[in-house]
């Protein structure tokens, strides 16, 4: 048996955001042994829950739970914007912190600033707290 | 069979003395509740006991008293509220007979230690990239989902601290007695660690251990203190990690209690005093929506009326709970000897303690009576 963990590794390295589906063909998160098979997903979600971590001496950072479109909910980041500006329901879409899935605000979808973050412009930085 | 608390006490609290050890702290806790029934440690045959700091618990319980003749042990831990699954699980084990006098202990140097030595966290590999500070993360994520569904305000969760340093005053071994009234303005200018919850949002950090003694009813009789019987108990669990709760605004305290309530055939009507495990403000504003108090989503307005607070309609976490009283890295131990206090008092017949556990992920429910109740 091949390490749930280390199949969506090999995703990640592809820049798939990948997840498994039960027997059902409902989604599960995280990775794990009872999954029947794997999915890619399209990247896009919307904020379920959000929090700013203020460690002593640190920069805060953001910290929420995201629902993907597809039924999944992970925690991740939402970066690109301050942390105390991440709203619950706000849509994200995918970004990459090296191998790690984060999310940038889809201001395509929301209702951000217009012109910003276009369909095809590039992903803002990923912060790196 | 029904069975009774027959023995409470705690160990020495807040900051203990140096050189102290969790098993230091069940062993006192557990020869005073011996002493306060009138049982000795040779009638003990059933041990109970789990630590953040001790994974063979029950062993060392029996251990540090000298118990030689012990037949069932359980040493279940599934966070903060594991000691009213010991309290659910000796029941059983005594109507099997696998034992006739239960001991349920705890004990934490959590305090003089430091809660990253006392309370290693295991934390997920799909959220530790995220950098959560567990467990108050998770809490301030339900906290944040429960104002935007619900409107629920960072007032109406500082009330929770507020009577919670209210009732402290009231207990010397509180950790905060004698310190004073507790402001809503002071709760919301304390700084904030994981928005919208602060450092007043948090319970203290503190040593401190208890232990009960529990028997069948029939031998309760025999004993010096008035039974506290239990009435019901209910055990439900969701998820290990935040990631994978189902609902960020509904715990499985919902499952616990209906279970509780429906073996002592009561309902939250006939509780006239609730101990709820309230290591943030969050969490006892859902379990009195879970457990059936208020409506979902009306936590925040019950809190707020008063309802809960010295002189309210539904007295909750009495000692000042583990906000203001003691906090000893697990609270639910401390929160069934409150519970038994109250029922001995007399002021109140059925009291309902709610542990929780890990975040959000184990709830268990124990319903407690006087002998009218029974």
């Amino acid at each position: 048996m091949e390490s749930p963990a280390f199949t969506f590794a090999a995703h990640a390295a592809r820049g798939e955001l990948a997840y498994q589906v039960d027997a059902a063909g409902l989604p599960l998160w995280p990775p794990q042994v009872r999954g029947a098979g794997w999915r890619v997903s399209d990247g896009l979600g919307t904020v379920y829950a959000t929090t700013t971590v203020r460690r002593p001496g640190e920069e805060p950072h953001d910290l929420s739970l995201v629902d993907l479109d597809e039924g999944v909910r992970l925690m991740s980041r939402i970066v690109g914007v301050a942390p105390e500006d991440v709203a619950i329901g706000m849509r994200v879409r995918l970004a990459w912190d090296g191998e790690v899935p984060v999310f940038v605000e889809d201001v395509a979808q929301g209702a951000g600033l217009p012109g910003a973050n276009a369909p095809g412009a590039p992903s803002p930085a990923p912060d790196s707290a | 069979m029904t069975v009774a608390i027959v023995g409470a006490a705690e160990s020495d609290l807040g900051l203990v003395a140096p050189g102290l050890t969790p098993t230091d702290l069940m062993a006192q806790a557990s020869l005073r509740a011996l002493e306060d029934c009138g049982l000795a440690t040779g009638d003990v045959d059933g041990l109970y006991a789990a630590s953040t700091q001790l994974p063979w618990a029950s062993l060392n319980l029996g251990e540090a008293l000298g118990v030689r003749e012990a037949r069932t042990h359980d040493s279940t831990m599934i966070g903060g509220g594991s000691p009213i699954a010991h309290l659910a699980h000796a029941r059983a084990a005594i109507a099997r007979g696998d034992c006739e006098v239960a001991l349920i202990a705890y004990g934490s140097t959590q305090r003089s230690v430091g809660r990253d030595r006392a309370s290693v966290q295991e934390v997920s590999p799909w959220e530790a990239p995220y950098r959560p500070m567990l467990p108050l993360t998770a809490y301030a994520l339900a906290a944040a989902r429960h104002m935007h569904e619900y409107g629920t305000t960072p007032e109406q969760l500082a009330q929770v601290a507020v009577s919670a340093r209210q009732w402290a005053q009231g207990n010397e071994r509180a950790w905060t007695f004698g310190k004073g009234p507790l402001s809503v303005g002071e709760v919301l200018a304390a700084p904030r660690i994981c928005d919208p919850l602060g450092v007043k949002d948090c319970c203290l950090l503190t040593d401190g251990g208890g232990a009960l003694v529990v028997t069948s009813a029939e031998r309760a009789r025999t004993l010096r203190q008035p039974p506290v019987h239990l009435l019901g108990a209910g055990e439900a669990s969701t998820h290990r990690h935040l990631s994978s709760m189902p609902s960020l605004t509904q715990t499985a305290a919902v499952q616990s209690g209906a279970r509780a309530f429906a073996q002592a055939r009561l309902t939250p009507a006939d509780v006239t005093c609730v101990q709820l495990y309230d290591a943030f403000t969050i969490t006892p504003v859902l379990f009195l929506e879970d457990l059936g108090f208020c409506a979902k989503g009306d936590g925040g307005p019950f809190v707020a009326s008063g309802a809960i607070g010295p002189g309210g309609a539904l007295p909750m976490n009495t000692n000042g709970g583990g906000l203001a009283y003691q906090h000893p890295g697990m609270y639910g131990l401390l929160l069934l000897i409150e519970a038994v206090r109250q029922v001995r008092s007399g002021a109140h017949d059925v009291v309902l303690a709610h542990g929780n556990g890990g975040v959000f992920s184990a709830q268990t429910t124990a319903l407690l009576g006087s002998g009218a109740a029974a």
